[in-house]
């Protein structure tokens, strides 16, 4: 920048007015710092509740389109052609997308756990599990399907996950609180930082915005260089923060996979626009802590 | 309430550029630092404020470059009563006086050339319209060589001409010079002077605050002589001098 040379002849055909304020000042690094690192975690919690809030609305779709049903062979019936006879009622059901009894290897697998690898279940009568898929426009309910198995005679338990689903919908509602409350916090933390850091910028230019004053600057004048300027710098500052957030979000997406984050935080590139309004709040919040610094240091001289 | 018999009493008076009625002044809650002061300025008058050091000079050019405020008093500048004036036309008040501050206030991060400009700016002037006029001014104060000098790289000497340049640049109705000589040698204190004179000639009012008492005699000018916050003599130079 030619007009920035302090030596050599004066060149005054290429002189341009330069900014009233410093363009780059060391006395802001810090701001810049503090204001990105604030805008980068408000972000990364944006997008931490609204993965969250995926996961569980994933969890809990999954599980309210599905039944469990328990039959129990009686005596006069082997428990295979039992649970076959179930599927086939529950088949029927209206609001059943299908219904699949599971093969006694499975049944057998999911009990043995609970009894040891001594007992021989052959010899028992291990009760037989139906999958049940339900519709997902119109899902039967648990009562219509015990209802259909009593006609025909089947001695079995609906299980229709609602103590799961109560479980992760209220485990879900919290995580969702408490990300907001984080969010919120971490957001009221960056403004009060943008509007503190501001505070002190101006302070540190008392002396421009007291000249500026005494030449007959209006006072609306001098608040707009400083609105400006630490609008500019808290943009920028929100910009590298929110920057930041997204490659994050951009990296768990990607190395994320089936065996890492992804179910249970499974970002969405869409959700990466989630720290777009960044930049521009905190642009805000400091373009109005500048005004109103400005105004009161104004009227302080005056 | 004593009305100077130097200041001019009749009409002219009341279109005076400058004009204190009675005016006491205090910083904060401590005791008036300015007691009944009542003189004025005519339009095109040229004064110095001379007295010892904490007399009140200062505080006097603070009143009228509307920085403080009179705790008593009436305060004319322009025939307006500046108690009265509204917040947003003060600043168009201000931009028709150039303050020499003591302490300069010049802004370290904008060129030598740049200061100079300021008040053209803030006036709304077109660089076009000035660029030579900064050039030319700040090659009569000896700054030609130092046009984009910074100011922590400027002499104490240059500083006080770079400030003087500014104050002047916008040709105000008033010019308020706070001890525009104490850093330059005794040639600079004379050229200085004619500067002031000239800008006189051409219809500026000028005050100049100063104890030194070899650029009031050289000007031949009058003196408004405070003592301890009194105005203790309005008058010409021979009678300020022996206080
Ligand atoms: N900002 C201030 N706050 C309080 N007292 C002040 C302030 N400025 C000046 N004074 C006091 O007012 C008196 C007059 O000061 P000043 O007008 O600077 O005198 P001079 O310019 O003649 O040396 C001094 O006693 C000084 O201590
Ligand atoms: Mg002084």
């Amino acid at each position: 920048m030619s007009r920035r040379r302090t030596s050599g002849p004066f060149d005054l055909d290429r002189w341009r007015p330069a900014p009233f304020l410093p363009e780059r000042d060391t006395r802001d690094s810090a701001l810049v710092f503090v204001v990105a690192v604030l805008c980068f975690l408000a972000c990364l919690t944006a997008l931490g509740v609204i993965a969250s809030d995926r996961a569980a609305r994933g969890w809990s779709h999954q599980l309210s389109g599905e039944m469990t049903v328990i039959v129990r062979p009686k005596a006069n019936e082997t428990p295979d052609s039992a649970a076959a006879r179930a599927a086939e009622t529950l088949a029927g059901v209206p609001g059943v997308a299908e219904a699949r009894a599971l093969e006694r290897e499975k049944a057998e697998a999911l009990i043995a756990p609970w009894l040891g690898e001594a007992a021989d279940l052959a010899d028992l009568p291990v009760p037989r599990l139906v999958a049940v898929l339900l519709d997902r426009e119109a899902p039967a309910s648990a009562q219509s399907l015990e209802r259909a198995l009593l006609a025909r005679g089947l001695d079995a338990v609906v299980d229709d996950h609602t103590t799961w689903l109560a479980d992760i919908q209220r485990g879900a509602a919290i995580a969702r609180w408490v990300g907001l409350g984080v969010f919120l916090l971490i957001s009221a933390a960056a403004a009060a930082v943008v509007a503190f850091a501001t505070r002190a910028g101006l302070a540190a230019r008392r002396e421009v915005v007291e000249l500026l004053h005494l030449t007959g600057a209006e006072d609306a004048f001098i608040a707009r260089l400083f609105q400006v300027r630490f609008a500019q710098m808290a943009a920028g500052a929100g910009l590298v923060g929110a920057a930041c957030a997204a490659v994050l979000g951009a990296a768990m997406r990607l190395g994320g996979g089936g065996q890492g984050l992804t179910p249970v935080l499974p970002v969405a590139w869409s959700d990466l626009l989630a720290v777009l309004p960044c930049p521009l709040a905190a642009a805000l919040v400091a373009a109005v802590a500048a005004r109103m610094t400005a105004a009161s240091l104004i009227r302080e001289l005056s | 309430m004593s009305r100077n018999p130097n200041a001019a009493e009749t009409a002219d008076a009341w279109d005076a550029v400058v004009r204190f009625d009675d005016v006491s002044m205090r910083y904060g809650r401590e005791p008036e630092t300015l007691k009944d002061l009542s003189f004025s300025l005519p339009q095109g008058s040229f004064h110095f404020v001379t007295g010892p050091s904490g007399a009140g000079k200062t505080s006097l050019l603070k009143l009228i470059y509307l920085a403080a405020q009179p705790s008593k008093g009436l305060l004319h500048l322009f025939g307006q009563d500046v108690a009265q004036t509204p917040a947003e036309v003060r600043p168009f008040l201000r931009r028709r006086i150039g303050v020499v501050f003591q302490e300069f206030r010049l802004l370290d991060h904008l060129s030598a050339f740049d200061n100079a400009a300021v008040p053209l700016r803030i006036a709304g002037r077109k660089p076009d319209s000035y660029r030579q006029d900064v050039a030319e001014l700040l090659t009569w104060v000896g700054l030609k060589d130092r046009m984009h000098a910074l100011p922590p790289t400027l002499a104490g000497g240059e500083k006080q001409r770079l400030a003087i340049a500014r104050a002047v640049v916008g040709r105000p109705d008033i010019l308020l010079a706070d001890e525009p000589t104490g850093n330059v040698d005794h040639e600079m204190g004379l050229r200085i002077l004619r500067l002031f004179l000239e800008l006189n000639r051409l219809g500026t009012t000028v005050l100049i605050a100063t104890h030194d008492q070899d650029l009031v005699a050289r000007s031949g000018m009058p003196v408004l002589h405070l003592e301890d916050g009194r105005l203790a003599h309005m008058g010409p130079v021979a009678a300020g001098a022996r206080p």
